[in-house]
């Protein structure tokens, strides 16, 4: 890798070489917060060089190595797989890891804001705690007796199947935080809640379903949801949550009648 | 390190944002459900209230003060335009009502937003099922010139 590099920046034109990846610059609108600094966020402009290959978590690197070391973000795994890099950017939620620069347009500059209806702590870290403090609510685990802990729990492929979609989740928040019911007062369960309750109720080893449909059949709880998509559209993982959510709300019905 | 006087006092992000306490319980199940079921209703209803009042013979020219005397002489268009007042107003207030939850970001503005529509649905609701029960095209103390000609043929 390296090497490759060397040879690149050693011969008169790198553009022009086979093989060589086309580079452009590309503007970040960050939105910046420092509460000791002031009160009020700032749209801060950074103009880099990123190549073809390059997502806005490079982009973003650039900057905090190179530029502005006061640029505060979260990240860990930089492959989509650990949730921590969910923002706003160019007005939509999505991982900054998971998002190339050549996608969304790097002629104009890239809106880049944290996601929105949690409390900001510094430039575009939010607090997750309101967040996961639902998703401890819906007791995220498996509760079941027997076959204790000798034995494994048998489960078809097709009881498998049935809630495959929803163990998916990373819990980046990205949908959650693009929901406008969430946004007007964060009382909300919201949709990642639920899509975590949804890998329990639909689990056939899960015998907890019950008390999990009580906890969410509560004036915050599904019947708030407005069907309104933005979870789907969000979800970096592809995970249908608007048909998570209708599905816990049918097995309520269901329980009720 | 004689500056911590000098750091300024961050609150706590998180304060505004716990849920604040639970509350479990069929309600909301039962307005979700009532809100499908009604506006099914509703579709029979309206499209039924708008096809004899705009479609059948005269059509619209016929809607005059007689037309609607003639219909609510009747206890089938009395149940009919009742039912219709009711459901409509019960779902639209539910309907209101989420819009208010859903917007509304202090208690007290949800307060007295939700205080004006159900005064309104009930004052709606009240003068409208006493109007259709206690209807009379002819009232008989009322002066001659006052009264519908229909009346006095
Ligand atoms: C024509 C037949 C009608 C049907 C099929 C119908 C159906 C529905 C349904 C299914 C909802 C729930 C939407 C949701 O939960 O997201 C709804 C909401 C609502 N309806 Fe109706 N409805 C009808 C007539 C009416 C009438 C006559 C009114 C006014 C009096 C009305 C006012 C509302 C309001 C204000 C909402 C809340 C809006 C919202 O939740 O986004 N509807 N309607
Ligand atoms: S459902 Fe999708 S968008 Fe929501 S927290 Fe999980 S991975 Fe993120
Ligand atoms: S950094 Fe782990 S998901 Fe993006």
């Amino acid at each position: 890798m390296t090497a490759v590099v060397e040879e690149n920046t050693a011969s008169s034109a790198p553009e022009s070489q086979a093989g060589a990846v086309a580079s452009f610059e590309v503007t970040l609108r960050i939105r910046r917060y420092n509460p000791e600094v002031s009160a009020e966020p700032t749209w801060e402009e950074h103009t880099v060089t990123a190549y073809g290959t390059d997502r806005v978590l490079d982009a973003l690197h650039k900057i905090k190595w190179e530029t502005d070391g006061s640029l505060t973000f979260r990240r860990s795994c930089a492959h989509g797989v650990c949730g921590s890099d969910a923002m706003r950017i160019n007005g939509r939620n999505r991982l900054a890891c998971k998002t190339l620069l050549k996608d969304i347009n790097p002629d104009k500059p890239i809106t880049v804001e944290p996601i929105k209806g949690l409390p900001v702590v510094k430039d575009l870290v939010v607090d997750m705690e309101p967040f996961f403090a639902s998703y401890r609510e819906i007791m995220p685990f498996l509760v079941t007796s027997g076959n204790e802990p000798s034995r494994e729990h048998l489960q078809s492929q097709a009881d498998r199947d049935r809630f495959d979609d929803t163990t998916k989740c990373i819990l980046c928040a990205a949908c959650t935080s693009s929901c406008p019911v969430f946004w007007t007062d964060g009382q909300y369960f919201g949709p990642a809640a639920i899509v975590n309750a949804h890998r329990f109720i639909f689990d056939s080893r899960d015998e907890a379903a019950t008390q999990r449909l009580e906890i969410l059949n509560d004036k915050e709880g599904v019947w708030r949801c407005r069907t309104t998509f933005n979870c789907t559209e969000a979800c970096p993982r592809g995970i249908e949550v608007t048909k998570a959510i209708q599905e816990v709300k049918r097995a309520m019905i269901t329980r009720a009648f | 390190m004689a500056q911590t006087d000098a750091t300024p006092l961050v609150a706590s992000p998180r304060s505004p944002y716990v849920r604040r306490k639970t509350t479990r319980g069929n309600f909301e199940l039962y307005s979700w459900v009532f809100m499908r079921a009604s506006g099914v209703v509703l579709v029979a209803l309206i499209f039924g209230h708008l096809f004899v009042n705009l479609m059948v013979g005269d059509g619209v020219h016929a809607i005059d003060f007689a037309f609607v005397a003639g219909k609510w002489a009747s206890p089938f268009w009395q149940v009919w335009d009742l039912l219709m007042l009711w459901l409509a107003m019960i779902h639209g207030t539910n309907g209101v009502r989420t819009i208010i939850n859903d917007y509304a970001q202090r208690d007290l503005t949800r307060g007295v937003l939700k205080s004006l529509l159900y005064l309104a649905f009930t004052l709606t609701v009240v003068l409208g099922t006493l109007v259709i029960f206690t209807f009379d095209p002819c009232p008989p103390e009322a002066p001659a010139e006052l009264l519908a000609s229909f009346c006095t043929a």
